[in-house]
């Protein structure tokens, strides 16, 4: 028989908490639309994603009614774009970007991410045309998301790749003016990129997948915060036995969904990602967790220790609640698209150098951070660089979403709206790194050993 | 299988009645009732055995919801494998 309580604390959670599935991503491999004719492949491509996915947002609408949890998005990650399109042109590859978008809105899914490119160890000439096209090919379309690995533990960092996206991202900045420079949210730089994230906007479809996938991505921190406050004044022990507990939950329900999407879908069951991801609404903030744990405001000293404890508990949490679990996993700390973080950020308590701290402990790296549109390139270059050897000599992913938002000085805001949030434009060393940068080649993997 | 029918807002005359009415209506079974009304504030929960319905379950879900809406109170009803799944190991 269910307690009653249970179905109070479970409704309480849904109702008052935004407790939600943030979103049901499905995988699909692209390889067999291969062509040497770009409008051939881009035929091919709408008509596989259509028809892999024609289902999926009904089946997550019926699955949302039935067990009365909001699936908040529904999203698509195909294969990385650069591993099909070989034979495209920089056009061509833009032609490809305008199919994805045209599938995303048949199928009803907010973002389809996959056109990217793994480049770790070197640029290939097909992912060097893609990225060429990554500007263009986000300014016109709406949907389509982007994220190139220009970083991993075992290769090393590719300079020369950070020094080409320092660039694109300034030009597609550029290119989205008119929109507070909105590409740049849907451009990602990896380090230690996972294949099987669900997540926007670095989620595409890895080589070792099956032919299609689900995966879920879960969220609660609201639901998390709730019962920090609920249990007053308890010891640190305490406080992260009730964060793990109240992480199983959670991800139970992430589990549940998973397992009969990909049933009803007859679509492969991927993984559960672990990831505390915060949206603008208020109760809704990873940053407000950290404080209600007893950080005056986030950014203040002590807030990477409060922050890796509740990343290392989340994780311990979810991973009994679940078979598989994979993607980020982790909290987010999205400045744009987290309340708390956006009220911390705007009163100064918040620096960018706090941020990047933060992001060795935790997932995922520099998110949503609004800049000066005059941010040399150089600049923006040392800031990627730093992030992702944060990533490489920890074994872990990292990854910058930053936004040169153009006409803006440190203090403006930019809105972007919905999910995405608004941010206030953070201030940043006016020193950069060009004579490192311009050294060129790649940083070496890191020892394995002698770790300290 | 079972659901999980909550019905909570100000209380008024014939409230259980009409909800175990529609129930009846619907094909679904009634196995379980707690009901308790606090400061004029009423909250019942209802076990319901689902299957028998005569309607699939998500039309099922609003039409209970719309009924809610004539009564002037907020009812869900939420298929029990999400508690199940958030509770138990």
């Amino acid at each position: 028989m269910i307690n009653m309580s249970d179905i109070l604390e479970t409704i309480n959670m849904i109702r008052e908490e935004n407790l939600d599935i943030r979103t049901v991503t499905m995988g699909i491999s692209l390889f067999d639309c291969v062509s040497d004719d770009v409008d051939r492949l881009c035929e091919k491509v709408y008509d596989k994603i259509t028809r892999c996915a024609e289902r999926l947002v009904p089946v997550a609408c019926e699955i949302e009614k039935q067990y009365g949890i909001p699936i908040i998005n529904k999203r698509i990650a195909v294969t990385p774009v650069s591993m099909i399109g070989g034979a495209c042109d920089v056009d061509g590859y833009i032609k490809i970007a305008k199919t994805l978008d045209r599938a995303a809105e048949a199928l009803g899914v907010n973002f389809i991410g996959g056109f990217g490119a793994l480049v770790q160890k070197g640029t290939g000439k097909s992912a060097e045309r893609l990225i060429e096209a990554i500007p263009e090919a986000l300014a016109v379309t709406e949907r389509v998301c982007s994220s190139v690995n220009v970083a991993s533990t075992k290769a090393g960092v590719n300079m020369d790749a950070i020094a080409v996206m320092s660039k694109k991202i300034k030009r597609l900045a550029e290119l989205t003016a008119d929109r507070d420079s909105i590409g740049c949210a849907k451009l990602v730089v990896f380090a230690n990129v996972p294949e099987d994230n669900p997540f926007m906007a670095g989620a595409f479809h890895g080589m070792g997948e099956p032919e299609t996938v689900i995966n879920v991505g879960v969220s609660g921190p609201g639901v998390v915060a709730s019962a920090i406050r609920r249990a007053g004044d308890c010891s640190l022990p305490e406080l992260a036995d009730i964060i793990k507990k109240t992480a199983f939950k959670v991800t139970r329900m992430g589990q549940l969904v998973a397992v009969e999407a990909s049933r009803r879908l007859g679509v492969a069951r991927g993984i559960v990602d672990l990831s505390l991801a915060p949206t603008p609404a208020i109760g809704d903030s990873v940053a407000r967790i950290l404080e209600e744990m007893g950080v005056d405001i986030c950014g203040a000293p002590g807030t990477t220790a409060a922050l890796a404890m509740l990343n290392d508990a989340v994780k311990k949490g979810g991973v009994m609640a679940t078979s598989f679990v994979g993607g980020l996993s982790g909290a987010f700390i999205p400045v744009s698209e987290d309340e708390g973080m956006i009220a911390a950020a705007s009163s100064g308590a918040l620096s960018l150098e706090k941020l990047e701290a933060m992001t060795a402990v935790c997932s995922v790296g520099l998110d949503m951070i609004a800049i000066p549109g005059d941010t040399p390139e150089d600049v923006i270059c040392g800031i990627i660089a730093d992030e992702i050897s944060i990533g490489v000599a920890n074994n872990k992913t990292t990854a910058v979403r930053i936004i040169p938002a153009v006409g803006k000085k440190a203090g403006d805001y930019v809105e972007f709206g919905g999910l995405l949030g608004r941010a206030p434009v953070m201030p940043v060393s006016p020193h950069g790194c060009g004579r490192f940068v311009r050294r060129g080649g790649t940083i070496p993997a890191p020892i394995q050993s002698l770790k300290n | 299988m079972k659901a999980v029918i909550t019905v909570t807002g100000r209380d008024s005359l014939g409230i259980i009645a009409k909800v175990s009415t529609a129930c009846a209506n619907y094909g679904a079974n009634i196995i379980d009732i707690s009901q308790s009304v606090l400061k004029e504030y009423f909250a019942m929960f209802m076990l319901v055995d689902i299957d028998r319905l005569t309607i699939p379950f998500t039309e099922f879900v609003d039409k209970m919801t719309e009924l809610g809406r004539e009564m002037g109170l907020e009812i869900h009803t939420m298929h029990e494998d999400i508690f199940n799944s958030m509770h138990r190991i």
